[in-house]
């Protein structure tokens, strides 16, 4: 996935402002930065939904707009919120999802991993905040995708249930996946990536592996991050 | 051990449609108001109409009140399912953020559409039977034949590309509750002043112009011309081709994922 010179302007407002970045395939990759730092921004950019005002997004080779319905088969959104009819049964939507697939992956195991077999017949409108992320993990993965974009994939989520998404990330990745993160949870950021950009006002400040952004272990990755995008007081 | 090796690709066309019809049928099945729109106002007004004395005392038409009525009731349901409906479902559906989730799906738009639509005809066709069985019951003498079952066919499915072009595109540009209201209050203004229940003839002199004019018009004249007259209603087609073209236009301008 390459980003170049990306600018996307909300009016007079330039939300990302000639940002480029690469993630390299098979990896997971964490795009950091505060509130309003552009993060999914770039990320939408990257599924289609934003028009780029200048420069230019490739994803798996192919322009996310001009290539919309040759790409959307290889990739796997997970939205922050949402996503779902609100009478929909949870499993309804998975399979339906599923079906738009030539190869998804088996619903019954999916369902197992992410525990979501107690929920199956609950309209999604009832679901807990914990089950519709779950689900929404689901339906970003059953199609088998080559790069997924996990946008806060483990808010709302009990400790246990954080582990869990963190192993299935992990073994996604193991499986050839790439995966894009977009998180305000450092640890999760220091855990699961191999590499992490820091996005701050539209622009790229930081970029590196965990191990070289701590200098080497020596500070954590909220320190580093907090440093990063701190505002700046005027004396 | 489940692998998760990358294996991406799209279904089949037919079969993912066949998929976004069968989920929309559904959905609307469960929706209690979307029902009320669907079946019970057009048949209580066909009771009303035509199995009461009202229909001799409202400007439906020269002949038999349940002669009239059908075909206008008919009109009435192709416009609450192919307009009022999927507008207000839609307008929600990006509410949800459903549009946007199907918008990173091997869906693609047409796909989307054309599943809408399914979901529309599937509709339709559970309308017709049940409005068509409730007129025969009270009577109704449809003229024409062949000529008239085309004449309702042509008209249905035109009809159902404009209005439903009209509502794809309420539902890309405002808020759901700005649809909601919206076409509701549309629904409302075309039963009363669209010359849905009433021939454009029984318009003050004034309004027959612009009357004549609308959407609605030409799909209850049209459907008239085929039961009444037993003539095929080109007229009515062209005049409902022209607004699907127009508005099918506006909502490939206007669509968007988000």
């Amino acid at each position: 996935m390459e980003i170049d010179n990306l600018v996307v302007r909300y009016g007079e407002k330039a939300a990302v402002d000639g940002l480029s970045l690469t993630v390299t395939g098979g990896s997971v990759t964490s795009v950091l930065g505060p509130n309003g730092a552009g993060k999914t921004t770039t990320v939408e950019s990257c599924e289609g939904f934003r028009r780029p005002d200048s420069g230019a997004v490739r994803v798996l080779g192919l322009d996310p707009i001009a290539d919309h319905d040759e790409l959307m088969p290889r990739i796997g959104v997970m939205l922050q919120e949402g996503g779902a009819w609100s009478g929909v049964r949870a499993l309804e939507m998975l399979r339906y999802v599923a079906g738009l697939h030539s190869h998804p992956l088996d619903i019954a195991t999916l369902v197992d991993r992410l525990d979501l077999g107690t929920c199956g017949k609950t309209p999604y409108r009832r679901l807990s905040g914990g089950q519709k992320q779950r689900l929404s993990l689901a339906l970003a993965i059953v199609g088998r995708p080559e790069i997924a974009f996990l946008d806060e994939p483990t808010t709302g989520l009990d400790p246990h249930g954080r582990r869990e998404i963190w192993q299935l990330i992990r073994d996604l990745r193991d499986d050839g996946v790439t995966v894009v993160l977009t998180t305000h949870a450092m640890d999760e950021a220091e855990q699961l990536s191999d590499h992490v950009h820091v996005l701050a006002a539209g622009k790229l400040i930081a970029s590196g592996t965990p191990d070289s952004l701590t200098e080497h272990g020596t500070k954590s990755l909220e320190d580093v991050y907090l440093a990063l995008t701190a505002p700046k007081r005027e004396n | 051990m489940t692998t998760y090796a990358p294996q991406p690709g799209s279904a089949p066309w037919s079969r993912k449609v066949l998929a976004h019809t069968r989920m929309e049928f559904k959905l609307l099945a469960r929706n209690g108001e979307q029902l009320l729109l669907a079946l019970v106002i057009p048949v209580g007004l066909l009771l009303l109409l035509g199995g009461t004395g009202l229909g001799h005392r409202l400007p439906l038409g020269d002949g038999r009140p349940v002669d009239e009525a059908v075909p206008r009731v008919l009109a009435l349901a192709v416009l609450s399912s192919s307009f009022t409906s999927l507008a207000i479902a839609t307008g929600f559906e990006r509410r949800y953020g459903v549009i946007k989730r199907l918008g990173a799906s091997p869906l693609s738009r047409t796909g989307l559409l054309a599943g809408k639509i399914g979901a529309v005809l599937a509709v339709q066709v559970i309308q017709l039977a049940v409005l068509i069985g409730t007129g025969f019951a009270l009577g109704w003498q449809p003229a024409g034949g062949p000529a008239a079952v085309f004449g309702v066919l042509l008209m249905i499915f035109c009809g159902t590309a404009a209005f439903a072009s009209l509502g794809l595109l309420m539902a890309g540009v405002l808020r759901a509750e700005a649809t909601l209201a919206a076409a509701n209050l549309i629904y409302l203004l075309l039963l009363v002043g669209g010359a849905v229940m009433t021939p454009v003839d029984e318009y003050p002199a004034g309004m027959q112009s612009v009357v004549r004019l609308l959407p609605s018009a030409a799909l209850a004249n049209g459907l008239s011309n085929s039961t009444v007259d037993g003539i095929v209603p080109w007229a009515a087609a062209l005049s409902l081709a022209l607004w699907a073209g127009v508005l099918g236009y506006l909502v490939s301008r206007t669509f968007r994922w988000d």
